[in-house]
């Protein structure tokens, strides 16, 4: 597989990209930082041990004028494009955002209207080359609106939906959308915040959307058993979600 | 939904309140730290932070691989890069990490920290002598390259410094050239103690991985009875052509009561395992899991101890004369009456490099005990005992000893000191285990 990975340096992205680099996939890898993109890249290629160069360039969700730019270069050096996985976007606390209009602002515009504009891009080359894998990191939180997660589980939900409206349209065309709903995974991005109990690791949870991946899952829960706690979840009524804390 | 997290734990159980915090960014999280965990794989309170402190920095998403020499085989890495992961990736290729230890859920980080050994500890020495440089956060924040030609001082004291003189941001170490990714294993009984230091001592003039699983509860003659490992890397021609693949593990799923492990249970399997063994010599080629890591095979062993959890005593002891040293410490273990559920004895080479290194010329036992009302007066005694035959304790497995036990014995404290004040004046680094041992101020 040809692979654009955008937020692959750390967490979920780089566990997932490390799995496809072992197994012979070629990789592109798209990110904010040149120095960690190049850490990134290296460590890829050490752990591949097939000689293979894998290249990198800067891509950012805040300027969406730089996705076709990135895109292309991602596409020229692997020769087309056969998937490409979204794990970057941000996440702060409810009560941090609630106090910070600007951020609130950056996380909606980054984690919906961005990654919506960057997958759109993806999109049509995708169909463009006869079809392919958009992989992309939604989340549970927006499965039903929770205390904790108000804003940023808004940004996920309608993430979640644009990916559903996507697997319907175009899945006939050969557009195999993949949307992971990643429950707690114990990360940077989560460094600091309490583990819940059914927490996952990255390395675990890479492996299941990988297989994700290769089957053509439409929607994958990570761990596996938030799947089941979000089915719960979903079913409350609304007079017991307003007393809980989750 | 119950939230988890505000406790720390050593592998054994012990605890103390705090959160770990882990990141991919491990230079950011270390700023103003005390101490960095890894993975938590020390038995007592060595990763554990103070108690005036509330956080602690965890290692283990910092694990990129930032080069790899294929001709020379020296790999730069992360501090949080496991042992069991660079297995994984490079024994196919000819090249194993140089030490290894009990467990491969090391990060390079805690290796050099415990400056760990292996079953080839008479012919390798610990990981000390394989590390050719450590990228090292000091205590003032500032991040500061060490290695035997700059800042040589600290470079000794981190190796066995239990993470007390800088937190290892990442390690250059040489790996060992391997002639295939198997291990050709021969194991025997041994009936006796005499005759397993003799026989440990033999097998060490021919072998390169030597190690002892002894019946530390039988007693009179069968005293040391127990079962003699040793191997190497298999030759090509009597290896499997295909690579070794990860072996399947099973899991302890809860805590098991306190009372699934007495002295009977124990007993028990102590002789099963014993007379399970043939009584002939077994020979071939096995897994380098199985070999090094038998213990690996079940995720959360620990769990069948309780919710009281365990400790560890691992000392080593100078064994000049017969009956020596050894015997003298397990019948002081007898007299305990508290069994153990393994014993793991060894042959040490010569004392590494490491200020605060454990192993030792001598004889290493470690002894896993449950922890009981007892265990505290048990430890004392086989402390006692350890300072009596001028041996020393490893304190990657300790709990429990007391302080002026730990300082009776370890005479190189000074110069560790010296060096620790040097790099830290204001004693900003410090653990649960350094302010229990080294009485570091809280």
């Amino acid at each position: 597989m040809r692979v654009v990975a955008l937020g692959a340096t750390r967490g979920m992205g780089r566990s997932l990209t490390r799995l496809m680099a072992e197994r012979g996939d070629r990789l592109f890898l798209l990110g904010r930082d040149p120095e960690e993109l190049a850490k990134a890249a290296r460590d890829l290629e050490i752990r591949a041990g097939n000689d293979l160069q894998i290249g990198s360039a800067h891509c950012d969700l805040e300027d969406p004028d730089g996705f076709t730019g990135a895109l292309d270069r991602a596409a020229a050096t692997l020769g087309g494009l056969d998937g490409v996985i979204v794990t970057a976007g941000i996440f702060a606390t409810q009560e941090a955002l609630e106090q910070d209009p600007a951020a609130a602002r950056r996380l909606l515009e980054v984690d919906f209207v961005r990654t919506v504009e960057f997958c759109e891009e993806a999109r049509r080359r995708l169909l463009t080359g006869g079809g392919g894998t958009l992989c992309v990191f939604s989340s549970v939180a927006g499965e039903r609106g929770r205390k904790p997660v108000v804003l940023y589980g808004a940004a996920k939900a309608g993430l979640t939906r644009y990916l559903e409206g996507l697997d319907h349209k175009f899945r006939g065309q050969g557009l195999v959308t993949v949307c992971v709903k990643p429950g707690f995974v114990r990360t940077g991005m989560t460094a600091g915040l309490s583990a819940p109990p059914f927490a996952g690791e990255p390395d675990a949870v890479a492996r299941q959307v990988l297989s994700a991946i290769d089957r053509g899952t439409p929607v994958i829960y990570v761990p596996g058993a938030w799947r089941w706690i979000m089915l719960m979840i979903r079913s409350l009524p609304r007079a017991v979600m307003r007393r809980v804390g989750f | 939904m119950a939230f988890l997290g505000n406790t720390v734990r050593g592998w054994g159980g012990t605890q103390a309140a705090g959160r770990e915090i882990r990141s991919e960014d491990l230079p950011a999280i270390t700023r103003g730290a005390s101490l960095t965990r890894g993975l938590g794989r020390s038995y007592g309170d060595s990763s554990l932070p103070a108690p005036d402190v509330s956080s602690i920095p965890g290692s283990a998403l910092a694990n990129r691989i930032l080069s790899f020499d294929a001709g020379a085989g020296v790999l730069r890495a992360e501090a949080g890069l496991t042992i069991g992961e660079i297995q994984r990736l490079f024994l196919p290729r000819k090249w194993s990490f140089p030490v290894l230890p009990g467990t491969q859920f090391v990060t390079l980080g805690g290796a050099v920290a415990a400056d760990i050994h292996g079953k080839n500890h008479h012919v390798d020495g610990t990981i000390g002598s394989h590390v050719r440089a450590l990228t090292l956060r000091t205590a003032d924040d500032s991040v500061v390259e060490s290695s035997r030609e700059e800042n040589e001082d600290i470079f000794r004291a981190t190796l066995g410094g239990m993470g007390l003189t800088g937190h290892v941001l990442e390690v250059e170490v040489a790996l060992k050239r391997i002639p295939s990714p198997w291990i050709w294993a021969e194991s025997e009984r041994v009936p006796n103690l005499d005759e397993f230091i003799r026989s440990l001592a033999e097998a060490a003039r021919d072998w390169p991985y030597t190690v002892g699983w002894m019946d530390a509860l039988a007693q009179g003659g069968d005293l040391g009875r127990g079962i003699l490992m040793r191997g190497r890397w298999a030759e090509p021609a009597e290896a499997p052509v295909h690579p070794p693949r990860p072996k399947p593990r099973v899991t302890v799923p809860f805590r098991l009561p306190g009372w699934t492990l007495n002295s009977f249970s124990m007993r028990a399997f102590n002789a099963l395992y014993f007379r399970r063994h043939p009584n002939r010599t077994k020979r071939g080629i096995v897994h380098p899991e199985s070999f090094f890591h038998p213990l690996d095979a079940v995720r959360h062993w620990n769990r069948v101890y309780g919710r009281r959890g365990f400790t560890q005593h691992q000392c080593v002891l100078p064994e000049t004369e017969s009956p020596g040293a050894t015997r003298r410490y397990l019948e002081a273990l007898a007299r305990g009456r508290l069994g153990s559920f393994l014993c793991v004895i060894k042959d040490c080479g010569p004392e590494g490099e490491g200020l605060l290194s454990f192993p030792r010329p001598g004889i290493s036992i470690a002894v896993d005990l449950p922890m009981r009302s007892r265990t505290q007066e048990i430890i004392d005694e086989l402390n006692e005992r350890v300072l009596a035959e001028g041996g020393r304790i490893y304190l990657a497995k300790d709990a429990l000893s007391r302080r002026e036990h730990f300082q009776a014995m370890e005479g190189r404290l000074d110069a560790f000191r010296i060096i620790r004040k040097r790099w830290d004046p204001a004693g900003r680094l410090k653990s649960a285990q350094s302010v229990r041992l080294l009485g570091d101020p809280v």
